[in-house]
């Protein structure tokens, strides 16, 4: 691969999909595109280039996109944001909502599916205090292969183990020769659709949860700070937003504030100034 | 620190787990059968048992309904970990008393997430 070769290919990912790679990542391309090289029976990355320079190549270019999207996930990943989710979410939101019951939740990097999954089966293991409410749970990733899989619900020994407690694969999985398919129970609870982070997603309309975890990360500043204000114009003022462990919105935007003690977990910024120091308290007061 | 009992016939598995197990600040003490661990069990009630399914002399399934009868034998975690990988197996495993279960082949971080969600770490 040719400097030049580096340069398109950095611009091209950086145009795409958002993706910054710093000036020593060839071996992460390599790794990644050599597959597809491989493949399709070129001879190297440098023909890979000259194709997708030219014009109309979408399969293409799609492929190379989605080669180079990190899409590692597993259940209840890092816990605590499923923790903010039992505990400080949905009290503060089946207060608020109590009078409509309906709950919106994005997934906007949903990747594999364990994420939308895990926030399914935290609601069913509710069970009937939950009965008459409306969850809807939309999950978004630029791949649309990734998505399949996500759709399939069908996930190695490996990828089940990492984070699921044994229990919850018992009830809410089943075997399939090496595989472990998610319940249709499950599995209808999540709505998937492709979907490109730096194009305009006004269309999902609003939400009351915004998971947008370990995406941001790949991003340079003025796509982050993009990001996060068009994700604040569709989160609902008494909703939430919550970002991975290695990312924040501190030096990006005011749109949202951290929850004291709460890591990763973020409040549209008008919230954040009412008086009311409990999240609990903040939010049925908000209804009466 | 906490002590870990291993419990598994395969010695090259032991060392392993030794080093995983280690690795999270536990200390190791090991047995090669279900009727060595229960001995040692006997003595000093461990904090945590890795235990194998399939061993010779007594197995792991025999032996955790025993550890399970034992004065203060409710006490310690109990995590399967065995290619024994059918439903079938696990929800036996669990009925008699198991905390969490790995499948075979594991790595550092299976064992690390499974140890945190019975609360060992």
């Amino acid at each position: 691969m040719t400097p030049l070769d580096y340069d398109y290919l950095r611009g091209f990912l950086k145009a795409r999909s958002g993706l910054v790679l710093s000036n020593d990542k060839q071996y992460l391309i390599e790794s990644r595109l050599m597959p597809i090289v491989r493949k399709q029976g070129m001879a190297g990355i440098s023909e890979l280039v000259q194709k997708l320079k030219v014009p109309g190549n979408e399969a293409l270019a799609s492929k190379v996109t989605e080669a180079m999207t990190t899409n590692e996930s597993f259940f209840f990943r890092d816990k605590t944001p499923f923790d903010h989710f039992k505990e400080v979410m949905l009290p503060a939101l089946l207060k608020a909502r109590a009078a409509r019951r309906h709950i919106r939740i994005w997934c906007a990097a949903a990747s594999t599916g364990q994420e939308p999954y895990s926030l399914a089966m935290i609601l069913k293991e509710m069970g009937p205090q939950l009965a008459g409410w409306r969850f809807e749970i939309i999950g978004t990733d630029l791949s649309g292969d990734v998505l399949d899989r996500a759709k399939a619900g069908s996930y190695t020994q490996f990828e089940v183990q990492r984070g699921l407690p044994i229990q919850m694969l018992l009830k809410y999985f089943t075997q399939n020769g090496d595989q472990w398919v998610i319940s249709p129970e499950i599995r209808s609870m999540v709505h998937y659709r492709t979907l490109n982070l730096l194009n305009d997603f006004s269309a999902l309309g609003q939400f009351d949860i915004v998971y947008c975890r370990n995406v941001l990360i790949y991003f340079d500043q003025p796509t982050k700070i993009d990001v996060l204000n068009r994700t604040a114009r569709l989160t609902a003022a008494d909703g939430y937003l919550l970002l991975g462990a290695a990312e924040t919105v501190v030096g990006l935007t005011d749109a949202f504030k951290p929850v004291g003690d709460r890591r990763g977990l973020y409040v549209p910024a008008e919230k954040a100034a009412q008086p009311a120091p409990k999240l609990v308290a903040l939010a049925g007061g908000r209804v009466a | 620190m906490k002590t870990c009992l291993v419990v598994d016939d395969s010695s090259v598995i032991r060392k392993v787990a030794r080093r995983i197990l280690e690795g999270m600040g536990f200390q190791i003490e090991e047995a090669e059968d279900g009727k060595k661990a229960l001995e040692f069990c006997y003595g000093t009630m461990p904090e945590a048992i890795l235990l194998d399914w399939n061993m010779p002399v007594m197995d792991g399934y025999e032996f955790l309904r025993e550890l399970r009868k034992l004065p203060g034998g409710q006490a310690p975690k109990v995590v399967f970990c065995t290619t024994e990988n059918d439903v079938a197996h696990i929800a036996r495993a669990m009925h008699a008393g198991a905390n969490e279960y790995i499948m075979k082949p594991f790595d550092k971080d299976i064992v690390e997430a499974k140890f945190a969600e019975v609360g060992l770490i």
